[in-house]
């Protein structure tokens, strides 16, 4: 029993490494096509993360992508391919601006308030793909698509004069949220100030697996994605099960800004991040949908973005650190696949090989949980 | 490996349209109603601009890329790859055709931006087909790549260079264009007499044969081409196999791997032909984020379209078109159509009347009097509903067509050699 823990430990930890090793390896090759030192640039952004300023932008950073990860990797663990994060999350975040913007009550009031507007913001805009799904048939891909691309649309309008935008300068903005709205950050002195809601991230990392790992809902989900056919053979409603899970995606994606939006900005305007959630995709990929691996790949995630633009002072360029990005994700994929299959082919050549020798197969039987992976 | 990831696919078991399918005649008659409609409507509210001739052609400059990129994905589905990368595969077709063609000329760039395109499906084919990665993940971690890709290496050649930037790469001689000539006059004075339907049609025609792009009558061509290839050819034959059955293909000794591969690759070139479209044609230059998400719009056409040549040139021209409108300033132009779209409604209420669907024929006829309202009461539509229109439409044509749409059989499935034994 022992060993095979070891080993199974050794299947799950190999896949980020040899991911990771692969990446670094591509991009130092890249590094030294372009004619540059291969290895300078990490050793320069090492240095950069021993910074505490530079450690509150990341950890601030990161909270936005854990957040829109975790929303996609819900999705993952049924098989449900939420590309709409993005507009899910931008859209949410306006709509919490704006009702930020022209409603004023007491903070323990408002804050709530605000949460909920972008949870059910966001939760909309999914529930829209969910139910053309469910009832009509249509690839959530392909809808939640559309569905970007008319979130975009959406906040253009949004952000007309006489509909609910303030301009500032060049700058479209949402208007000033009321103060109650705002919630503070903590302290850090000369380093900043690392934003009160990277609480609400963590908490809704431990929601997440308390959900998925500790309650019949969570199992009936984890049961519909690896096997659609079982999972409604049990009892578990197919329909039903895709329209909350794209329910909950959405609303977890909805809160995704807003811990810029209520710690930092206090308004939505043209600078608010952008392609958050597709960068989420990538880093629920990586974090293999476990909120504890997912928290890893955003940490990771952030430290390329905030600590690459000190590379243009050396005189690399700072886009290396977006290639390795996409790198490390299809590294990330393959190397999962390939550590998946041969782990699997390890098994059944032990399960041949003691069939082989006369033991009794149920000995081993609780050994077979292969875990899902979203790249199936 | 079990669970088939339904990508684009009806939950349901689709079913196979063959009662449904309408003949060339009809599709024509069809066509030829919508005109006239769109005619009558230009008459009564006087907005020229609908079917103007230079309406028509930015339509069709606008909907290229975006057919490319459909063509691209339908190569790749029909050998059962799904290819959400087409957006990645464009953007390297937008820095290479534009990286080629500003220092050896725009032919060069053209071929060099293929090649681009190529080996971004390259990539997706060893991912999906080789490693059996999910597809979407796949495209999804293509698209990613591409941009960073592109990112890096827009600054290393273009800066420094005469008119280049960090985002923006020097200019690109152009590919020349022609003017059909006598005809393109004729066209275009027909259509200024303001005729019922003659005019109309005048100005369809008129924007494709006025300044029209060598490579948009590549683009053009290429979709009866993919058409020819993939359903008469014993080649398209094969690679069709492969998206419908490959274990029956494999069976009868088609090498299901090549076949995959070589769609995949071709699909790359295709979306990688519609970006150097739009960083040598429609802008004369690479820009960053030039592609603006094209690549999905060209998937969703292309479904739009059934998985057919002729329906993604449609879809792709709906897209287009309503580009057009919004990229002309045509405030006027949109809210006229709203009046089309109104009596198009009431007759699809008619026609489900007819043929005793009443509750849905209700809604349409309401929504329908909803849209000639909202055209009686106001006087412009704000650009961003526009821009949002032909998504919308997608949708609405996704939701209520879906169960009738047909897919690859084994679409987005993953296979290995051997499987079926």
């Amino acid at each position: 029993m022992k060993k095979f823990d070891k080993e199974r430990l050794l299947l799950a930890v190999a896949g980020p490494v040899i991911a990771l090793v692969v990446a670094v390896a591509l991009t130092s090759v890249v590094l030294l096509a372009s004619g540059k030192s291969p290895f300078e640039p990490y050793s320069i952004m090492f240095e950069q993360a021993t910074f505490s300023d530079i450690q509150v932008l990341i950890i601030n950073q990161a909270s936005l992508y854990y957040i829109a990860a975790l929303a996609v990797a819900i999705g993952f663990r049924m098989n449900l391919f939420n590309i709409g994060v993005d507009g899910q999350y931008q859209l949410a975040a306006m709509m919490a601006a704006v009702v930020g913007a022209h409603v004023a009550l007491p903070a323990v009031l408002q804050v709530p308030l605000l949460m909920l507007t972008a949870i059910l913001t966001g939760a909309f805009w999914a529930g829209i793909a969910g139910v053309l799904k469910v009832t009509r048939g249509v690839s959530e891909v392909v809808a939640t698509i559309m569905l970007n691309a008319i979130a975009t649309s959406v906040i253009a309008y949004l952000w007309l004069p006489d509909v609910f935008g303030v301009k500032a300068g060049n700058n479209n903005t949402t208007g000033e949220m009321k103060k109650s709205g705002w919630v503070p950050g903590f302290n850090m002195g000369d380093a900043g100030e690392i934003y009160g809601l990277v609480i609400l991230a963590v908490v809704l990392g431990i929601g997440y697996w308390v959900v998925l790992n500790r309650t019949r809902f969570g199992f009936d989900l984890r049961a519909s994605g690896a096997s659609e056919s079982a999972a409604a053979a049990s009892g578990v409603n197919p329909k039903r099960m895709v329209l909350t899970a794209m329910l909950l995606s959405g609303g977890l994606a909805g809160l995704a800004g807003l811990p810029i939006l209520m710690g930092d900005s206090h308004t939505y305007s043209l600078n608010f991040p952008t392609g958050i959630g597709f960068l989420g995709i990538g880093i629920a990929l990586l974090g293999r949908n476990s909120p504890v691996g997912i928290g890893f790949a955003a940490l990771l995630w952030a430290w390329l973005d905030k600590a690459s633009p000190e590379l243009d002072f050396h005189g690399y360029d700072k886009e290396i650190a977006v290639i390795m990005q996409g790198l490390i994700v299809i590294a990330v994929v393959v190397s999962y696949e390939g550590v998946r299959e041969w782990g699997l082919r390890r098994q059944q050549r032990r399960v041949g090989a003691e069939l082989a020798a006369g033991h009794v197969l149920g000995a081993s039987s609780d050994n077979n949980t292969e875990k899902e992976v979203a790249g199936r | 490996m079990t669970t088939a990831t339904d990508v684009n696919q009806p939950t349901l078991q689709p079913a196979a349209p063959t009662g449904r399918r309408l003949s060339l005649p009809a599709l024509l008659l069809v066509i030829a109603g919508v005109l006239a409609l769109t005619s009558i409507v230009r008459i009564i509210t006087g907005a020229d601009g609908i079917t103007n001739v230079s309406q028509m052609s930015t339509a069709l400059e606008l909907a290229v890329p975006i057919g490319l990129a459909g063509l691209g994905g339908l190569w790749a589905e029909r050998a059962g790859v799904v290819n959400i990368g087409l957006e990645g595969m464009m953007i390297l077709g937008t820095w290479f055709g534009a990286w080629a063609g500003y220092q050896w000329g725009p032919w060069t760039g053209v071929v060099v931006g293929i090649i681009g395109g190529c080996i971004g499906g390259l990539l997706h084919a060893i991912i999906t087909v080789t490693f059996n990665v999910n597809h979407i993940v796949s495209g999804v971690a293509i698209n990613i790549l591409a941009v960073g890709a592109t990112r890096y290496l827009a600054p290393l050649a273009f800066e420094g260079k005469e008119g280049g930037s960090a985002k923006q790469s020097p200019p690109v001689d152009s590919l020349g264009d022609f003017t059909v000539p006598g005809l393109s006059h004729g066209l275009s004075t027909l259509n200024q007499k303001g005729w019922f339907f003659i005019s109309d049609i005048a100005g369809l025609l008129g924007g494709l044969v006025t300044n029209v792009s060598w490579l948009t009558l590549i683009a053009v061509a290429l979709v009866p081409a993919s058409w020819w290839i993939l359903w008469r050819t014993p080649f398209g034959l094969r690679l069709r196999s492969c998206g419908e059955n490959p274990v029956a293909a494999e069976s009868l000794g088609v090498n299901v791997y090549k076949y995959k591969y070589l769609a995949v690759i071709i699909s790359g070139g295709l979306a990688g032909l519609g970006g150097v479209f739009l960083s040598i044609v429609a802008n004369p230059f690479y820009l960053e984020g030039q592609t603006s998400g094209r690549g999905y719009i060209g998937l969703a056409a292309m479904i739009f379209g059934n998985w057919m040549p002729g329906g993604l040139a449609l879809g792709a021209g709906l897209f287009g078109y309503t580009d057009s409108l919004h990229l002309r300033g045509g405030s006027d132009n949109v809210h006229a159509l709203l009046l089309l779209g109104a009596i198009l409604l009431v007759i699809g209420a008619i026609w489900l009347a007819v043929q005793k669907k009443y509750v849905p024929a209700v809604i349409t006829l309401a929504v329908g009097v909803l849209v000639y309202l909202w055209y009686a009461l106001t006087n412009e539509v704000p650009s961003q509903i526009v821009t949002a229109t032909p998504y919308v439409i997608t949708l609405l044509v996704l939701s209520l067509s879906a169960q009738r749409l047909r897919m690859p059989k084994a679409d987005g499935l993953p296979y290995r050699k051997g499987q079926g034994k």
